[in-house]
């Protein structure tokens, strides 16, 4: 019902039925204002709930809101803004919210008590995952996912600020004016869709003007200030170290309006003020949980700020005097006040309405929402008609933010409640109802005060000034339970009640970390925070402890569920992993080949021809280009390295285990690269290009490794050497141009034509390619007479078109990773497959390439116990006997007739191939001794793909073992 | 976190490469002995409180920092350029 007709109207939808709403306006302030009651079904017994609070504490009603992909489970409704056309429905019902059938989950509750599936459920085993678990499941729960990718876009955002004020409510707003007129770079954020906290919500006056006037001017001067950033939407949901928040901000219509829905904030703030409030806490008696039964305050809320009356007949039912406002407020607005119940003997009258001191509400009734309360009176009992509940069981200061670094609250008795214990946070102070200060001018000054201390800190002279307020006082007498029979709810969100909490401390698990798990209270979706104190208060009557030695559970961020979408906005799809494009990569795709990652790059598998129906005969094919003709091949995401200065040798020979001081200007040298712990690193050539210049390469894999390294070496373990190093890989575009043909292929594109006199195997210098300047390289990695060619990058693309084109006209053409690995496999070409990180220079058959004139990294830890001999698994070549059968990588290695078990592995296969040049299928691998064992014919096992074969060892180069081919 | 590199001031921590303990600017001589390289490249402290270990300002400068921490209170004392350390 409402107080007043509104100006404008919008149109929502709640399980299909067309409803209207003010816009703006909370959607449990549209139900209530239209009588709906029932909202949702409870998580476990599927019990009918409804509007609870008027904040994101709310635990009963949670809607889904959208459909489809957009579909959005377990929203507040006390937190989504009614729009036109929004769609609402309610979840965890079936077949309707009003006729639930899994509502007999509440007739055999008291089968489904805390812990009820450890023990029920735990027999037959092999029942829980295929029967029980599916079907509880089913039962219990909150919203469901779509199952479909969210299409929704999220932003993620970073700000700085000297004062970060948290909560805009009185102390907040005081906090943010002192600190922003004395000149600091505030924010201010808060959660609401307006800033004031519960100032918009109750009827007092401030500087002799209406409390939300008071709000407005505060909110105009904030504005003005240049220095202060105002954030509503916003909630803060993490503190973390070095006064790094989290905030969540939930943006306005964005969904209507194709823009981003939240946004995650990482502010980092040189101080911050707390000032996050209070949240008001029920009273646990019987069946407190029926559509109708709310929280005092919000009570007031929906009356004083929308303008809705959540009853016709209001009875309130509290513990302390702020109980009384709400009674109070009913009355102003001509709401009939049922009844006021107070636990309190002394409560005093405070207008004219029932008022019943020392008295308890014992029993509720209406099934869909509530029609009556009985109450226990003076040693009676008597029911009374009501149609709406208000509880007051006093308030718990907000103290979650200064617990996320492993803070503990500190127990007030007068308040009956935790507050922070001050530096919890470093750099954050509190202020306000979060500290315990409940009156309206207290907050107003602590909130001035605080700031003002801050402001100072940070060289600032701030002024205080605080208007004059209200200033009643907050009398509290405990009452977390109501003695007697029946369930009283303690935690709505996860339907624990009193007795599951009995039962756990009976069960023996008295502490309240234990508690908590055994009945999971507080790990809902609120995480407890309207339960938990009353949760550890029946916790420690039960064990017959205090409150303080009982203590609380952790809180921990964040503040409010924040979905993983805002986290790892930016992330999704596309946006997970940066994509790196050769120049060749639009002339690859051109040709339909399919592309393989190489890390971030992506490279051509092959190139498929007309009539190729199988990728093996596309890669057999263009083996055979570079055996019999030429291929070319983009190799320009293999890692470039330059280095130059004085000292720019003896970096290489100080990070390469072979010397490269001696290396001639113009050639090129194989280098192997080992870690400090004497494990292969890396490997490549490096080109000297003058005295003090070379190019190092790197695999595609290591690149970023391997230039970390060598800045490591530089900078931190010989800073004496003077030499520089930059990464060239994206500079420069390179082809390996391979074959008997490569020369004739070249010599179409060179300015000047090559020759074995100039040119020899291993040589390196500049060229100019069709007028650009390059550089060539006499470098073979398929075994052939072969180049590498390398041109600026923006070159590289028509580099590429033209040398295919000339390639094709010789009867060649490109090549993909899948004929690269097969033609290096043929020649016993190491890749990281095989320098897999536990492999030593011995097992490669490297070892006489750590030279002994000089030190290098690894070289003393390569010659520790146990990293050479006989024992060691050594690379050979493995040659199938039977030429059709395929091998595989990954397949252990057995002596001939020993079983194929762990622990009689002799070694592994790291590469395989089907070679077309030598029409068989080979193999590289490691095997113990294998360097001895050459013409053994051992046994090759791979149970995942149920491979056996019988393979002969022998020498990793399969063809071309002199060599005769690349040099010729 | 944030580092504040001695190059390019307060940078968020995940502009760095983390690399290990600082004990690793003290490279032993080739003949140093097993047990010497041993504690090089294996040993370390795991100490409940301040340490020193490098990060390298990977997406930022490129340089090799000492960055002095407390384990307990995730406190940043100090970042220094590890080629200026003194060893
Ligand atoms: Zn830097």
């Amino acid at each position: 019902m409402r107080l007043q007709t509104p100006e404008k109207t919008v149109t929502f939808t709640f399980d299909g039925r067309r409803i209207k709403a003010v816009p703006g306006e909370p959607l449990s302030a549209a139900l209530l204002a239209n009588g709906i009651k029932l909202v949702a079904r409870s998580f476990k017994y599927h019990r009918p709930r409804g509007v609870m609070s008027a904040g994101s504490e709310e635990q009963n009603a949670l809607v889904t809101v959208g459909h489809g992909a957009q579909a959005e489970p377990n929203v507040r409704a006390t937190t989504l803004e009614v729009s036109e056309g929004l769609e609402v429905s309610s979840q965890n019902a079936w077949p309707s919210l009003r006729y639930d059938a899994l509502a007999v989950n509440d007739l055999v509750s008291p089968f489904l008590a805390a812990g009820f599936y450890y023990k029920t459920f735990m027999w037959p085993r092999s029942f829980w995952e295929k029967l029980y678990e599916p079907v509880i499941r089913r039962a219990a729960g909150l919203g469901g996912l779509s199952g479909e990718t969210n299409p929704d876009t999220y932003e993620k955002a970073f700000a700085f600020c000297d004062v970060l004020v948290i909560g805009a409510g009185p102390a907040g707003l005081m906090a943010a004016l002192t600190a922003g007129r004395a000149g600091a770079d505030v924010i201010i954020a808060d959660e609401d869709t307006e800033m004031g906290g519960r100032l918009l919500r109750e009827r007092e006056q401030i500087d002799g003007k209406d409390a939300r006037a008071w709000v407005a001017d505060a909110l105009a001067e904030l504005d003005a200030l240049p220095n202060v950033r105002c954030m509503t939407r916003t909630t803060v949901t993490g503190a973390y170290d070095q006064g790094t928040y989290g905030a969540l901000e939930r943006l306005a219509g964005a969904r209507a309006a194709d823009k981003p829905v939240e946004c995650f904030w990482r502010i980092v703030a040189k101080r911050a003020i707390l000032c996050a409030g209070a949240l008001e806490r029920p009273i646990a008696f019987p069946n407190n949980d029926r559509p109708g039964i709310m929280m005092a305050s919000a009570v007031r809320a929906y009356v004083n700020r929308w303008g809705v009356a959540p009853g016709k007949a209001v009875a309130v039912f509290g513990n302390n005097d702020d109980a009384h406002r709400t009674a109070h407020d009913l009355a102003e607005v001509g709401i009939k006040v049922a009844a006021v119940i107070d636990s309190r003997d002394d409560a005093k009258v405070s207008g004219d309405y029932p008022l019943y001191t020392g008295a308890q509400v014992i029993a509720t009734k209406g099934r869909h929402g509530l029609k009556s309360i009985t109450i226990r009176h003076n040693g009676g009992t008597r029911t009374i008609q009501a149609d709406c509940l208000a509880m007051s069981g006093g308030w718990n200061p907000t103290v979650h933010l200064t617990c996320h670094m492993n803070g503990r609250p500190t127990w007030r008795e007068e308040i009956a409640s935790f507050v922070p214990t001050p530096d919890s946070i470093p750099g954050m102070v509190t202020a306000g109802a979060c500290n315990g200060t409940f009156s309206t001018v207290a907050c107003l000054t602590e909130g001035a005060d605080v700031a003002a201390d801050v402001a100072r800190d940070l060289g600032l002279k701030p002024q205080t000034t605080v208007p004059a307020a209200d200033d009643a006082a907050y009398a509290i007498t405990p009452l977390w339970a109501v003695p007697g029979k029946g369930r009283k709810w303690i935690d709505f969100q996860n339907d624990v009640h009193v007795k599951d909490i009995r039962l756990a401390a009976q069960e023996n698990f008295r502490s309240v970390e234990h508690m908590k798990r055994y009945t999971t209270q507080g790990m809902a979706p609120d995480q407890g925070k309207s339960s938990n104190v009353v949760a550890l208060a029946v916790l420690a009557d039960a064990t017959g402890r205090g409150i303080p030695e009982t203590g609380t559970t952790t809180f921990r961020p964040p503040y409010v569920p924040v979905s993983i979408a805002a986290m790892g906005a930016g992330s999704q799809g596309k946006g997970f992993a940066p994509e790196r494009f050769t120049t060749s990569h639009q002339a690859s795709i051109a040709c339909d080949a399919p592309m393989i990652e190489a890390g971030l790059w992506y490279r051509p598998s092959y190139f498929p021809q007309k009539g190729e129906t199988h990728w093996r005969q596309s890669c057999d094919r263009e083996v055979g280009y570079v055996r019999n003709a030429v291929g070319v091949c983009d190799v320009s995401t293999l890692g470039k390295i330059d280095i130059q200065g004085p000292d720019a040798a003896a970096l290489l020979d100080f990070v390469y285990t072979n010397m490269f001081s001696t290396l001639k200007v113009g050639r090129v040298r194989y280098g192997l690269m080992l870690r400090e712990d004497g494990h292969v690193m890396d490997d490549g050539t490096t080109a000297r290009l003058g005295a003090q210049h070379f190019v190092m390469t790197t695999t595609t894999a290591a690149a970023g490794l391997v230039m970390r390294h060598l800045e490591f070496v530089l900078q931190v373990l010989r800073p004496d050497l003077d030499a520089k190093i930059i990464s060239v890989t994206e500079q420069w575009a390179q082809f390996a141009v391979a074959g008997p043909q490569a020369r004739a292929l070249l010599n179409t594109v060179l300015d000047q034509p090559l020759d074995d006199e100039t040119w020899p195997f291993m040589a390196c210098g500049a060229v100019d390619v069709a007028g650009v300047r390059g550089r060539l390289f006499r470098i073979s990695f398929s075994g052939e007479h072969a180049y590498e060619v390398a041109v600026p990058a923006r070159y590289g693309e028509s580099l590429f078109r033209m040398l295919v084109a000339q390639a094709e006209v010789m009867g060649g053409g490109p090549y993909g990773m899948e004929a690269l690995n097969v033609l290096r496999i043929e020649k016993g070409f190491i890749t990281h497959a095989e320098i897999h990180g536990r492999t030593t220079a011995f097992d490669i058959g490297m070892g006489r390439m750590v030279s002994a004139k000089k030190d290098c990294i690894g070289k003393a830890a390569a010659a520790r116990p146990g990293l050479s001999g006989e024992m060691r698994q050594q690379l050979v070549g493995l040659r199938a006997k039977s030429p059709d059968h395929g091998l595989s990588a990954g397949a252990h290695l057995f002596a001939k007739d020993a079983a194929e078990t762990r622990v009689n592995s002799q070694g592994y296969v790291t590469s395989a191939c089907f070679s077309p040049t030598l029409q068989t299928h080979l193999a590289l691998g490691f095997v113990e001794n294998g360097r001895a064992r050459h013409g053994e014919v051992i046994k090759l096992r791979d149970h995942l793909r149920d491979i056996t074969e019988e393979v002969e060892v022998c020498d990793p180069v399969f063809f071309d073992p002199t060599g005769g081919r690349a040099r010729g | 976190m944030r580092i504040t590199c001695p190059n390019c001031g307060p940078r968020d921590r995940r502009e760095f490469y983390y690399q290990g303990d600082a004990l690793a600017l003290d490279r032993p001589a080739e003949d140093a002995g097993l047990e010497a390289w041993d504690d090089y490249l294996h040993n370390r402290e795991n100490p409940a409180g301040d340490t020193a270990d490098l990060w390298f300002h990977e997406a930022g400068c490129g340089a090799w920092l000492v960055v002095e921490r407390n384990t307990v209170t995730h406190a940043v004392h100090k970042a220094t350029l590890a080629e200026k350390a003194k060893r």
